[in-house]
């Protein structure tokens, strides 16, 4: 069994990242109905601006911070830009302009940095630690319980604070919190702060494994938004299952089948789920008004 | 000029393609022309898709890349002309469509937009993968066409790149006129009654399932078709033309210049056909002016390029 414990670990900390970037999706959607395929470019900053801040000599958590603060910036400037100008255009068009977006950040970091690979050390080394015949990674261990605090973070915000809740009545219904008083303008501004910020921590955990480029980004939120969509678009519960599952399917697709074709694992069981259960594992059936 | 008028387009596009080439100083010219063409095409489908029925798909780089790995290979496994395995491209896309279409299409928006993208990329990776047929990611040769050879025995020479930009400009012609009799027939109402409202459509009597799926073979045949255009002409092919980026590409170049016209449609697959080429000076910057093209054009001319032209200029004749 030793083996299947191996495929299992490297998959939850493969399937943490993805739970972390659909998570992201989920947060900017429900404020929004914005499906953002930018969210991965947030995870390549984070990842990237690290990496040189830490080269030009910033200590590690400076350079982290430096890295998700400038990511944070990068999203409110594209919803202040480009997504509040665009409201109410058809589906197709806000495709197109996050695809943009996406498209111009990975430009833009190309010629602000490089197009090498890059990493930076390990929070606390490289030393495997054996776990029931396996090995983990330390890192493995930052990044999954980095997860899993954003979720229960995320959870204790949307539940118990004022500001949470005005986020969820906005989801729910953008008129009537309006009604009520709620900025929603704020809400949509701090929806894409959040989600950035849950992005560029999920590069920066995970850089030390994975390595980063400039190129990262669409690979992930191609995956992110699968593990969004295969849990239920727009529930948080559903972004971490459909993220976590994500990543054990591809690493046992990788392990048992054929790693060449471990993303294509992903789409099969995305299409079969989508086909079976068309609001995703945790999604409530929905009736659209006429 | 009123842009959705069948025979305006058709002139007009029929007058670019023949005036055009006086303005090339070389052959490179009519190579990004045919380019323009083959791209044309495609984008043409997409308007079916999604400018008439409103359905959008990010997969459909898939069955350009079944066209072409048709002609790259039916001759080879199968020994017949590579005009033929064009034929036999379009139609296996259009069988796989409509297998693929009748379960993806009940899906809507943003769930339509990742079934399609899931679609696409199995067949990027299944190019790429079975290396052993498809000579994997580093592409294959394609038989020639033939018919420079047959104009030569028949006593004209003309050079390769001018041929393609006659043939692929015939093939978009065709294209175009296609799709502009599907607008204003009993099937194209329908198409756009159902983009307008679904359940209105249903409620007066519109198979809606049967007409999404047809509007999804017909705009995967147009892919193919451009995709198989795109392997004789190269002579050559890799996977990246069943890649993401390409099925995104298809997507915006109809959107940017106006996804409700053919003529916008294939407006916008020439700037964006013609933008890499003028970038290429700038290589280093090449990634950032798309990104930031897709954007502007999107947030400020929300028709798309050349409605929004259209209307601005009729607003000052005003």
């Amino acid at each position: 069994m030793p083996e299947l414990m191996q495929f299992l670990l490297s998959g939850l900390t493969v399937g943490a990242v993805y739970a972390l970037v659909a998570l992201g999706f989920t947060i900017i959607y429900n404020a929004s109905d914005v499906v953002n395929f930018a969210q991965g470019e947030f995870v390549m900053l984070g990842g990237m601006i690290t990496v040189f801040a830490y080269g030009a000599g910033a200590p590690l958590p400076l350079a982290a911070a430096v890295a998700i603060l400038t990511t944070v910036f990068v999203g409110v400037a594209l919803n202040k830009l480009a997504i509040e100008p665009a409201r109410g255009a058809p589906v197709v068009s806000l495709i197109i302009i996050t695809i943009g977006a996406s498209i111009l950040i990975r430009g833009v970091t190309q010629i602000v940095f490089d197009k090498q690979i890059h990493r930076f050390p390990a929070f606390t080394g490289d030393a495997p630690i054996p776990f029931f015949g396996a090995t983990l990674l330390p890192q493995s261990l930052w990044v999954v319980g980095g997860a899993l605090t954003v979720f229960v973070g995320l959870y204790l915000f949307f539940t118990k604070t004022l500001t949470g809740k005005a986020v969820l009545a906005t989801a729910n219904n953008r008129l009537a919190a309006q009604l009520v008083g709620i900025n929603t303008g704020w809400v949509m501004t701090l929806s894409f702060g959040l989600s950035a910020a849950i992005g560029a921590l999920a590069g920066v955990l995970v850089t030390p494994i994975t390595l980063t480029s400039y190129d990262v980004g669409i690979g992930l939120a191609l995956k992110g938004f699968a593990a969004a969509m295969l849990g239920g678009m727009g529930n948080p519960k559903g972004a971490l299952v459909g993220g976590l599952l994500l990543g054990v399917i591809e690493a046992m697709t990788a392990g048992y089948l054929s790693s060449q074709y471990k993303d294509a694992a992903a789409f099969v069981v995305i299409l079969a789920v989508l086909f079976a259960m068309p609001q995703g594992l945790f999604g409530a059936k929905s009736t659209e008004r006429v | 000029m009123k842009l959705g008028s069948k025979h305006t387009t058709l002139l007009v596009l029929a007058v670019i393609i023949i005036v055009a080439p006086f303005f090339f100083p070389s052959s490179y010219y009519f190579r990004v022309g045919s380019l323009i063409f083959i791209n044309g095409l495609a984008v043409t489908g997409i308007v079916i898709l999604t400018g008439y029925a409103g359905q959008v798909s990010l997969g459909h780089a898939g069955f350009a890349g079944i066209g072409a790995y048709a002609c790259a290979l039916a001759p080879v496994y199968l020994g017949v002309h590579p005009g033929l395995a064009l034929i036999i491209g379009a139609l296996l896309s259009g069988a796989i469509a409509f297998l693929v279409g009748r379960p993806i299409l009940r899906l809507k928006g943003y769930y339509l937009g990742v079934a399609s993208l899931g679609f696409g990329i199995l067949v990027a990776m299944l190019l790429t993968n079975e290396a052993q047929i498809t000579g994997g990611p580093d592409g294959i040769r394609v038989a020639d066409l033939g018919i420079r050879g047959l104009l030569r025995e028949m006593g004209f020479r003309v050079k390769g790149s001018e041929l393609w930009y006659v043939l692929t400009g015939i093939c978009l012609l065709i294209g175009a006129w296609l799709a502009l009799n599907l607008h204003d027939s009993p099937t194209g109402r329908a198409l756009r009654a159902l983009h307008g409202s679904e359940v209105a459509a249903r409620t007066v009597g519109v198979d809606v399932a049967r007409l999404k799926l047809q509007a999804f073979v017909i705009s995967a045949v147009f892919a193919s078709v451009s995709g198989s255009l795109l392997a004789l002409q190269n002579r050559f092919i890799t996977p990246e033309v069943a890649g993401f980026l390409h099925s995104v590409e298809m997507v915006t170049m109809a959107v940017l210049g106006g996804v409700g016209s053919v003529l916008g449609a294939i407006f916008g697959a020439a700037i964006l056909t013609t933008l890499p080429q003028v970038l290429t000076v700038f290589a280093e910057y090449e990634y950032a002016v798309l990104g930031l093209v897709m954007m502007l054009v999107m947030i400020f001319l929300r028709d798309g390029l050349l409605p929004s032209l259209a209307k601005l200029i009729k607003g000052r004749e005003q």
